[in-house]
């Protein structure tokens, strides 16, 4: 309780706070009605979870009705719950317009685009098989990912330091760096003792680039004064290395991880379709299939969250280590 | 102060420094640029000598090379008699720039030497004191980005004196102080090099400050470098800026820059 006056009180120059929130009452409303167009409105099309989803869309609207009379309680939940007004507005008139145009009208040719409620019915009863899959695709990407990034970064940095290896590794990185890695995918999967571990490969080198590229050009870049002062204190080559090129280099080498992860994510949908039999992209193979539209919308709803939270935490992750930085790029 | 009162084993404060005939040159395209001209001088045990000179005459390289950071492509180079042939943590330079490596805070960055030479752990301690030394307590965990350009100096400052050097070489350290923190800055310089016993080198634009820190002032013309001129300033310390024989010295100075009015 005091919290929220403290906050008040810090914030922003918006001085007299409104004690209640209309754009929550208007969110709330619209929820409602799209409830109720849901659950009254007879299905020209028999899904069998209508009520289920004018049960979530009543629920979502009477929180909503509750946060816009508790927000000054709320503090800084409040206050974020405030700022996301206009999309909590607009979403259920999107969700409303969705199911008038699937369930209630059949505007759109089935079985093409599915209604909301053939999407709330594959997550109620396939859970277990997405889930499954999610964990499936989960353990290849991070795998895949954590071998090709590290592959990448001791490689990038032995690249910038060493001339050495920089002759040797350098024309192989400008013939096999730019090749697509599902390229690779024939060849990986007979080279291969399994689908998985090919699979793993073929993320890993699609990492592998374009992290090598930029931890490389990162440490190339460092600053020369800075190795400069390190050797007039008395600094070993390990320390060159490891306290002041690679620290130095860090903000490449954080564009290359997310330059990685980008990639990763489109080999890992392809190694899936073509190889494993796992996975998300091999649930959307097998949705196709079968004509399931409503489970292919479904599986991308959540692979697309999947591949945001990813980039999400590789930021979060980002901003901690480069807390020195001033003005990064928000995520 | 840091080095005299940090100092645990006793041995020979000051580093001899000989310069004979060293030359320095670099390939620019394809003509070689003449930087330093066989230049020779001796700095005894424990002087303060002021390096003085026009822009880009060179006084920079030739700190680099008694820093050890480049080799003179003529000449030799020694301290206490010795080629300097590697850089090395008693022959500290305090560059023009100060250069904080941005990654790291203030303490972080004053530690540097003592991590890079595995005494941090034993002598933690010093880090603060160097820091306390140059007025930035209270500011050891901003990092670079959050100082002010004669703040960072002062770090950078910090950052050569906690190493406790033999041989202390300045490249205008003070240059980007304003004039009252570059006053307490120039009688701490002088404080810190009487309790050491260092051998100290400053390179500095700054007649005035030349005068007041140095017994000797070396002047040399432009590049490339020759040493024109050398002038003993037999004064006690603490100097004062209207001593009549430093302003006739100033005089002198000047006429040998070129600036006589
Ligand atoms: N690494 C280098 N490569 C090529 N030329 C250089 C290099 N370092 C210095 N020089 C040249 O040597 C000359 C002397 O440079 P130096 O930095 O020693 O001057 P300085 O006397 O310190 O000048 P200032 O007082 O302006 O700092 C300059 O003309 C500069 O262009
Ligand atoms: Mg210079």
């Amino acid at each position: 309780m005091s919290g929220a006056v403290i906050s008040g009180l810090s914030g922003s120059p918006v001085a007299d706070r409104p004690r209640l929130w209309p754009v929550g009452f208007l969110a709330a409303s619209v929820w409602i009605g799209t409830a109720a167009v849901t659950a009254l409105l007879p299905d020209r099309i028999e899904v069998g979870r209508t009520q289920e989803l004018a049960l979530i869309a009543l629920a979502l609207g009477g929180a909503l009705l509750l946060a816009g009379l508790a927000t000054p309680w709320l503090g800084t939940a409040g206050q974020k719950i405030r700022k996301a007004g206009p999309w909590l507005t607009v979403l259920p008139l999107a969700l409303g317009g969705w199911e008038m145009a699937t369930a209630k009208l059949a505007l759109l040719p089935l079985p093409f685009f599915a209604s909301p409620q053939g999407l709330l019915e594959v997550y109620l009863e396939d859970w277990p098989r997405l889930g499954e899959s999610v964990l499936h695709s989960l353990w290849l990407l991070l795998s895949g990912y954590a071998i090709g990034a590290a592959a990448g970064f001791v490689a990038g940095v032995a690249l910038g330091w060493s001339r050495a290896i920089g002759y040797w590794v350098h024309p192989v990185l400008r013939l096999i760096g730019p090749l697509p890695a599902t390229a690779w995918l024939p060849i990986a999967f007979f080279a291969f003792p399994t689908s998985g571990s090919a699979s793993t490969f073929l993320v890993a080198l699609a990492t592998w680039f374009p992290v090598t590229v930029l931890t490389w050009s990162g440490v190339a870049g460092v600053n020369k004064a800075y190795y400069d002062i390190a050797r007039t204190l008395g600094a070993s080559q390990t320390f060159l290395v490891l306290k002041v090129a690679v620290p130095a280099a860090l903000p490449q080498v954080f564009v290359g991880l997310f330059m990685g992860l980008g990639a990763s994510f489109s080999v890992l949908v392809v190694a899936e379709m073509l190889g494993v039999k796992a996975g998300l992209g091999w649930y959307l193979q097998w949705a196709q299939g079968w004509a399931a539209y409503g489970n292919m919308y479904a599986a991308l709803l959540v692979m697309a969250l999947m591949c945001s939270s990813l980039v999400t935490l590789l930021f979060k992750g980002r901003d901690r280590v480069l807390a020195w930085q001033k003005g990064t790029v928000r995520w | 102060m840091v080095s005299a009162a940090l100092s645990q084993t006793p041995r020979d404060p000051g580093m001899a420094v000989a310069i004979r005939d060293a030359s320095q040159a670099f390939a620019i395209e394809d003509r070689t640029l003449p930087v330093l001209d066989r230049v020779s001088l001796d700095v005894q045990p424990g002087e303060f000598v002021a390096l003085l000179g026009p822009s880009g005459c060179g006084k920079s390289t030739l700190l680099r090379l008694l820093a050890g950071l480049d080799r003179p492509s003529g000449g030799t180079v020694l301290g206490d008699g010795v080629p300097i042939t590697a850089p090395d943590p008693s022959r500290v330079l305090v560059f023009q720039d100060p250069t904080l490596y941005p990654w790291r805070t203030v303490r972080a960055n004053v530690s540097l030497g003592l991590e890079a030479q595995g005494l941090l752990r034993r002598q933690s301690h010093r880090v603060q004191q160097a820091i306390d030394l140059v007025g930035l307590t209270g500011f050891e965990s901003a990092y670079p980005h959050q100082l002010s350009g004669g703040m960072a100096q002062r770090v950078a400052l910090a950052r050569a004196l906690v190493n406790d050097p033999r041989l202390l070489l300045l490249d205008e350290p003070l240059g980007k102080l304003d004039s009252l923190t570059r006053l307490s800055m120039q009688a701490e310089l002088v404080r810190l090099w009487q309790r050491s016993g260092l051998t100290a080198l400053l390179v500095t634009h700054d007649v005035e400050e030349a005068l007041l820190l140095a017994q000797r002032v070396i002047v040399f013309s432009p590049r490339p470098a020759r040493i024109t001129a050398e002038l003993v300033v037999d004064r006690p310390y603490p100097r004062h800026r209207d001593d009549p024989h430093l302003v006739s010295l100033r005089r002198e100075a000047l006429g040998l820059l070129g600036l006589e009015t």
